[in-house]
């Protein structure tokens, strides 16, 4: 089958742009999978996984923060407020962002946009779930230290 | 022949404004880097919001009159908006003087009432100085800027947009280039201008979850509002490379300068000390003239 092409765009940099074969997506109304030649698309996403699968090479796994996917037949857009590939995401990172949004939820102080902070949470917790499963299949050992957050 | 001592004072003169230049070359190259780095890496998600969203203005487009939208709507033009983007400070070559005489004959040629938010005070002191209608104008943004520092500019777009105060709205900003080209640039933002490329969906039915409604709501205001950062940082970028450039060329003309100046100075004092000789050896010419005739 002819490939599609995919985009992944974060608001600080291209994160992916190749051909590839399927897109899986956390779409608001479910996870989607988006194969060539699918019918044109708009839809808000999910903080979740993105998984990237490609004729003859390993799935690629990331991390998305929301955004949005814009999908035609030979194309795929993801616009996501944050994405991070598996083996970049930084645990304890991660972890503290975590522990910062859980603390907000729990202390609620004066000021602090509770909707944001539960997507903060939700960002972490799916940042944190990806890369464990991703650390735990190559036994703790990433590839390191590549294209961190600035 | 200016004497030594007015040469002297010259060349000090000169050589404080190379000081100067340099300092302020370096901070801008500093400055430069950063804006650069920051514009750059943010360019592909702007480029590709903008495809989005023109293709969505093509999808509205072949709607058929159903309207999804009211920032898709496509009026008569009966009243222009224009966001011009200058620098809040000089000394930068050309940079504000092309950019608003682009803009200025923009507008004109436009030949429709027009209105202009100004961003960055010397564009502001322009129009304000020769009269041109400014609605508003947003100085002081830092240099650094965050979305929050822009989103008051995109509101007012926006709100005069949907309220019919404006039919069309462009930006005026100076696009990055490299650190020797800026290209000052001007953009439709509103409304959308649909495209059409081979490859797209001609079909009207695009599905949109959770609905078109929801959709367009938020991906609209959002990627309209970061068109207008994008323009603002790629301006930001240009200032400090065409600061940077026009720092360069006053520190090196002034490096020539002192140069030309030492070269006359010594000249100059050469020829205050020939002359002294001269005196002292014509004095003791005469003096020994004298003696003799004695």
């Amino acid at each position: 089958m002819s490939p599609i092409r995919c985009d992944v765009v974060s608001v600080e940099r291209t994160v992916f742009s190749d051909d590839v074969d399927m897109v899986l997506a956390p779409g608001i109304e479910g996870q989607l999978g988006i194969l060539p030649h699918h019918a044109p698309l708009m839809t808000a996403l999910v903080p979740g996984e993105l998984i990237i699968r490609r004729a003859g090479q390993e799935d690629l796994h990331m991390a998305v923060g929301g955004g949005f996917m814009e999908v035609r037949p030979d194309r795929v857009t993801i616009l996501a407020d944050s994405a991070e590939r598996a083996d970049e995401i930084d645990l304890e990172r991660a972890e503290a962002a975590r522990q910062r949004a859980e603390q907000r939820l729990r202390e609620r102080p004066p000021g602090v946009d509770i909707a944001r902070a539960e997507t903060a949470l939700k960002r972490s917790q799916v940042r944190l779930k990806i890369a464990r499963r991703y650390k735990a299949t190559r036994g703790g050992v990433g590839p390191g230290e590549s294209g961190r957050e600035p | 022949m200016a004497t030594a001592r007015e040469i002297r004072r010259r060349i000090r003169g000169v050589r404080n404004t190379a000081q100067i230049a340099k300092a302020m070359e370096t901070v801008a190259a500093s400055k430069m880097r950063r804006a650069q780095q920051q514009t750059l890496s943010s360019r592909p998600y702007a480029e590709k919001a903008l495809a989005v969203l023109r293709s969505l203005a093509r999808q509205a487009h072949a709607g058929g009159g159903v309207l999804l939208h009211p920032l898709l709507e496509q009026r008569e033009i009966k009243n222009i908006g224009l966001i011009l983007y200058t620098a809040d400070r000089g000394l930068c070559g050309a940079f504000n003087s092309n950019m608003i005489r682009k803009a200025i004959d923009f507008v004109k040629a436009q030949e429709k009432p027009y209105s202009i938010i100004a961003v960055g005070r010397k564009g502001r002191d322009f129009l304000v100085r020769y009269g041109f209608p400014v609605v508003a104008e947003f100085t002081g943004i830092p240099d650094r800027p965050t979305m929050a520092d822009l989103s008051p500019i995109a509101r007012l777009a926006i709100d005069d947009f949907q309220v019919g105060r404006w039919d069309a709205v462009y930006l005026a900003y100076t696009s990055f280039v490299n650190t020797l080209v800026q290209r000052p640039t001007i953009m439709r933002l509103l409304p959308l201008e649909p495209v059409w490329e081979s490859g797209m969906p001609t079909s009207v039915d695009y599905i949109y979850e959770p609905n078109p409604q929801a959709i367009l709501n938020q991906v609209l205001p959002r990627f309209t509002e970061r068109e207008i950062y994008q323009a603002m940082l790629e301006s930001i970028a240009s200032e400090q490379s065409a600061r940077m450039v026009a720092m360069r060329n006053a520190r090196e003309a002034a490096t020539d300068l002192i140069a030309e100046l030492t070269l006359s100075y010594n000249k100059a004092r050469q020829e205050a000390i020939t002359k002294e000789l001269l005196d002292i050896a014509g004095g003791a010419e005469a003096l020994t003239q004298a003696m003799r005739a004695q």
